[in-house]
Formats: structure tokens, C-alpha cells, sequence
């Protein structure tokens, strides 16, 4: 009898594992299929060709174009991770093999707590110090005029968004570096610097490449905060100072609004599919280089 | 003794408050094999790691006392401490091989040394893995990551890796520990070789293998040097007690 029932209750809960797993495998495929069936009646009238290198933009006449839109979240996106690149790096290796335990102690609940932050409040801060700093300052100092809601302002505040997210990823990976190889580096007389650039950061590429390829997913996707400080004027920009809309913003902006038209809303969410398709690309092409890289160590 | 390459006097360090290398004196002759003998934990490695200076990576250590190398204190703070590290290369207990090809492996010393360029690293790197024994086994797959060799290869490349950058002497802190028997014994082999040319310090807790290869015996016991002198000596005449002991395996 207590047998039975340790059967049955074993039986039971696996299969609702079973169960549970088959449902995270299968969201992904849901959510593609509906975003898929939604805008396909947009896909059909406009073309996919159209709808991606189009740059008119008129829903009230029927005509999709996307480029604008596609070209602008590229912009905010590149510009963002550039920015943010280099500093998260170099504060990775400081803090991992610099700074002494206490300053490491320190800074890593500041940077949960900036990783904590919502969104939103990233967007007031931006509209409130980016924004007026890109207009006043910077513009000018490139010989540009603008009101500061920009591509650039979209890319500082999500530098600023990504730091403490990818931060943290890498000064996990540099923590994985065998201890041993680099004082096997130290032993051969190379310096410290050698030594990290050689051994930890090297070791360290597949990592990194998927730390800035998550980094780059969430940017892509980043949609309150940019939004605030972009602008949003349809448009291609010019210049990193020019006004942008991203495809994010775009749906976050008009969804809702324009259900009543049915055309506009399967163009939304042609929109948000190619946001699917753009992350997933993103995280499989950065998969690829990591087993390609580790093969090679 | 006449000309000791490096000369230990009076060293004390300290991990925060344990005192775990008590006045040590040790000299070390040019061009054998000196043997540090000791039960584990007794400060051989950190003795090891004190001579190129690797101890400066933890926190927390206090040293006192002088290490002289050609007449120069290598324990004052200014000095040139990757210079130091070039003369006197550490050959680790577990192999640690960097993480890049074999070939890149041995070139690495080179290239901080400001070698460049295939054809001038080529031949060096040939004639390192064959100083440590390894060139027949590799010669064919250089490109290959050097994770990928056993872990007696891995050894021997270790090895190749130090020659290359051209010391006067060779630490190794129980080279042979994590590798099977006739991977160690091609090690303890290339070693008796070395040593025409470099002056070899190495850790090992194996007997035998101390009676094999050393010329000069240092034994340690809880931080401190109890007895040292030349081999023979000291395994057919030892004078402490606590040798005694430890020659009939007390301490194993
Ligand atoms: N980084 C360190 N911090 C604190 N104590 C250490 C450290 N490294 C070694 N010790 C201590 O120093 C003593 C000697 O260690 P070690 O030199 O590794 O001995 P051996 O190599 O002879 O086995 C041990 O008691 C060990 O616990
Ligand atoms: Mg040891």
C-alpha cells in the first residue's frame, strides 16, 4: 500500500515536470506562431520586401514601411553597445584583478542595485540629464543642432541600462579563470596586464562575446527607457543627434490605439516578429561563435 | 658552501597571523638538483612561491629577511620582479597550460621577450620541446589547443613552456605528483639532464624519488629547516632526530 502510493506520487510528479518542460519548449513556438498569424495579413498585402526596405510610412493609406524603424533600433542599439563595451571591460578586469577585496565588496551590491533599477526610471533620469546634456553640450560641440532627443540620447541611457547587467556576466566569467594559469603566466616574467590581456581575456572571449550578445538582445528589445529620450519622429536619421523611432517604441506607442484598424494592427505586429526573429538571430549567431571558439582552446 | 646561486637568510612570512616559513636558511648551489623534502603543509610550496615572488598575489602576507640572487636582495620592494620571474621559471604541481595552441604555448616566453614572427619563434619553440622531451609527440598537431594532451604532456610542455623563456634556474613543486608513473619518470629523467645547464630546485614529497635525482637535501618540518646538506649525507649519516624519523616514514 505505502508503495503504491510512493509510485503514484513519483509517477504524478513527473509527469508534471514533463509537463511543465514541454510547455517552456513550446512558448516560444506559441508566441512565433501568433505573431506570425496575426501579420501575415500585412505580409500578404504589402510584401515582406516592402515591409522591411520601404521607408514610407503611411498606415492611414495602407503603406507599411519599416526601414525607419529598423534603421533607428540598429542605430540606438550599435551606439549603446559601443558605448558601454569598453567601459564594462575594463571595470570587469578592475575590479577582478585590481581592486583590493574591500572595493569589490563594495561596488558589487551598487551594481545590483543599478541592475534592480526599472526601466522607466532610467527614462526619466535620461530625460532629465541626457537628454538636456545631448542638446545643450554635445550637439553643439559636433557642430549639430537638436532638442536632445536623439539616437544618441537612446544610446547613452542604454549604455548606462546595460552596464551593470553585463558587468556583472563578466566579472562572473573573469572568476572562472584558473587561479593557476595566471600565476603560470606571472611565473614566465609577463607582466600583469600581459598576463590578463593573454591568459584571463582570452580565455574569457567565448563568455565575453555572449555577455554583449545578451547585452545586445536586451538593448534591442529596451523599450520604455528608449523611448522617452528618442524622440520618436518617423524618419531614417542622419546623425546620431537626429530623432529616431524604434521598432520597439513603435509598437509600445501605438498598440491599443490602433486596433480598430485591422491593417495597421498586423503591421504591429509584423513589427514585434521581426523583433523575435532580430533577438533569436542574435542569441544563435553568438551560440555559434562561442562552440567555435572554445574548440579552438 | 662556495658560491650558492641563492642564498636564504633569516626568512619569516606570515599569512595574516600564522607564522608559516620560521627563519629560514637555506643555500642553494649552482647547477644540482636541491631537493626540499618535508611532510605536506610544511611551507615547501610557499617557500617555492617566495623565491620568484608569486607570494606578492595573496593578500595578507608579511615577509621579513633577505633572498639573495647574484648578490642582490630579490625581497627588496623595488625591484624588477618580472626580471626575477624570467630567471627563475615555477613549474606548478598541476599542469596549467594556457589556454591557447601548443605551439602558442611555448612561443608565449618568447614573445615577451620581444620575439616576433614565425620564422624566428619556429625553431626555438622545437628545440624547447625537445629539451623537455615532448617534440616527436607534438611535432605534428602544433596548432592543436594544448588542452588537449595528457596530462604528462601537459607537464613536459609546462616544462618547455619555462626553458623558453631562458632561466638560470628551474622551481618545480612536485612536478610529478599528478602524473603517472612512467610520465614521471620522463620528467625525473629530463631533469637529470637540465641540470647540466640550469640550476634545479624541486619540491617533492617521494622519497625515492629525492634519493634518485637530488644532489643537495633541504628538509623542512612545520615551517622550519631542519636539517640540509648534501644527499648522500643526508640519507646515510642524518644528525637530527626528526630526520630519522621522517627517513623511516614516521611523518607519512
Ligand atoms: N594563500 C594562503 N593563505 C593562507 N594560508 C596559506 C596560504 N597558502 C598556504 N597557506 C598555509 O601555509 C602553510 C604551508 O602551506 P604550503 O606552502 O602549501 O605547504 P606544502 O607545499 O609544504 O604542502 C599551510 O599551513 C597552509 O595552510
Ligand atoms: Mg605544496
Amino acid at each position: 500500500m505505502y508503495n503504491f502510493v510512493r509510485k503514484t506520487k513519483d509517477t504524478i510528479s513527473e509527469a508534471w515536470v514533463k509537463f511543465v518542460l514541454m510547455l517552456i519548449f513550446l512558448l516560444p513556438l506559441v508566441i512565433l506562431a501568433s505573431l506570425l498569424n496575426k501579420s501575415w495579413m500585412v505580409i500578404q498585402t504589402s510584401g515582406i520586401g516592402d515591409l522591411l526596405f520601404s521607408s514610407v510610412w503611411r498606415p492611414m493609406a495602407g503603406q507599411f514601411g519599416f526601414k525607419p524603424f529598423i534603421i533607428s533600433s540598429v542605430y540606438v542599439t550599435v551606439l549603446g553597445l559601443i558605448i558601454t563595451a569598453p567601459v564594462c571591460l575594463l571595470s570587469a578586469i578592475y575590479l577582478t584583478y585590481y581592486g583590493s577585496k574591500r572595493m569589490t565588496a563594495f561596488m558589487q551590491p551598487i551594481i545590483d542595485i543599478l541592475a534592480g533599477i526599472p526601466s522607466v526610471i532610467y527614462g526619466v533620469w535620461g530625460v532629465l540629464i541626457i537628454v538636456p546634456f545631448t542638446g545643450r553640450f554635445l550637439a553643439p560641440l559636433f557642430g549639430y543642432e537638436s532638442t536632445g532627443f536623439s539616437i544618441l540620447s537612446g544610446g547613452l541611457v542604454l549604455a548606462v541600462m546595460l552596464i551593470p547587467f553585463i558587468l556583472n556576466i563578466l566579472i562572473e566569467i573573469f572568476r572562472t579563470v584558473p587561479h593557476e594559469q595566471m600565476e603560470a603566466s606571472l611565473s614566465l616574467g609577463a607582466s600583469k596586464w600581459e598576463s590578463i590581456k593573454h591568459v584571463a581575456v582570452r580565455r574569457s572571449l567565448p563568455g565575453i562575446v555572449s555577455a554583449f550578445a545578451l547585452g545586445l538582445s536586451r538593448a534591442f528589445g529596451e523599450t520604455i527607457a528608449v523611448l522617452m529620450v528618442v524622440g520618436n519622429v518617423v524618419g531614417i536619421p542622419r546623425s546620431p543627434f537626429d530623432t529616431g523611432y524604434p521598432l520597439p517604441a513603435l509598437i509600445a506607442n501605438n498598440y491599443g490605439e490602433m486596433l480598430s484598424i485591422p491593417m495597421f494592427d498586423s503591421a504591429l505586429m509584423f513589427a514585434a516578429l521581426v523583433l523575435l526573429m532580430v533577438v533569436v538571430c542574435f542569441n544563435l549567431m553568438s551560440r555559434y561563435v562561442i562552440i567555435f571558439m572554445e574548440k579552438r582552446q | 658552501m662556495e658560491n650558492p646561486i641563492i642564498s636564504i637568510r633569516n626568512l619569516n612570512l606570515y599569512f595574516e597571523k600564522q607564522h608559516v616559513l620560521k627563519n629560514i636558511n637555506i643555500e642553494i648551489p649552482h647547477n644540482k638538483v636541491t631537493v626540499i623534502l618535508g611532510p605536506s603543509g610544511c611551507g615547501k610550496t610557499t617557500l617555492l612561491k617566495t623565491l620568484n615572488r608569486l607570494v606578492d598575489l595573496h593578500d595578507h602576507v608579511k615577509i621579513s629577511g633577505k633572498i639573495m640572487l647574484d648578490d642582490k636582495d630579490i625581497l627588496v620592494p623595488n625591484i624588477d620582479v618580472t626580471g626575477i620571474r624570467k630567471k627563475m621559471g615555477l613549474l606548478s604541481q598541476k599542469p596549467s597550460p594556457l589556454p591557447m595552441t601548443i605551439f602558442n604555448n611555448v612561443a608565449y616566453g618568447l614573445r615577451i621577450n620581444g620575439l616576433r614572427g614565425k620564422r624566428k619563434l619556429m625553431p626555438l619553440v622545437e628545440k624547447h620541446l625537445r629539451e623537455a622531451n615532448l617534440w616527436d609527440e607534438v611535432k605534428d598537431r602544433l596548432r592543436d589547443p594544448a588542452s588537449r594532451l595528457s596530462i604528462g604532456q601537459q607537464q613536459r610542455l609546462c616544462l618547455a613552456r619555462g626553458l623558453a623563456v631562458n632561466p638560470e634556474i628551474i622551481l618545480a613543486d612536485e612536478p610529478t605528483s599528478a602524473l603517472d608513473p612512467i610520465s614521471s619518470t620522463v620528467i625525473e629523467q629530463q631533469f637529470a639532464e637540465l641540470k647540466k645547464h640550469y640550476t634545479i630546485v624541486m619540491v617533492t614529497h617521494v622519497l625515492r624519488q629525492a634519493r634518485r635525482i637530488a644532489d643537495h637535501i633541504v628538509f623542512m618540518y612545520l615551517g622550519e629547516v631542519i636539517e640540509q646538506g648534501p644527499a648522500r649525507e643526508f640519507f646515510n649519516n642524518p644528525k637530527e632526530q626528526k630526520t630519522r624519523d621522517y627517513l623511516k616514514g614516521a611523518f607519512n
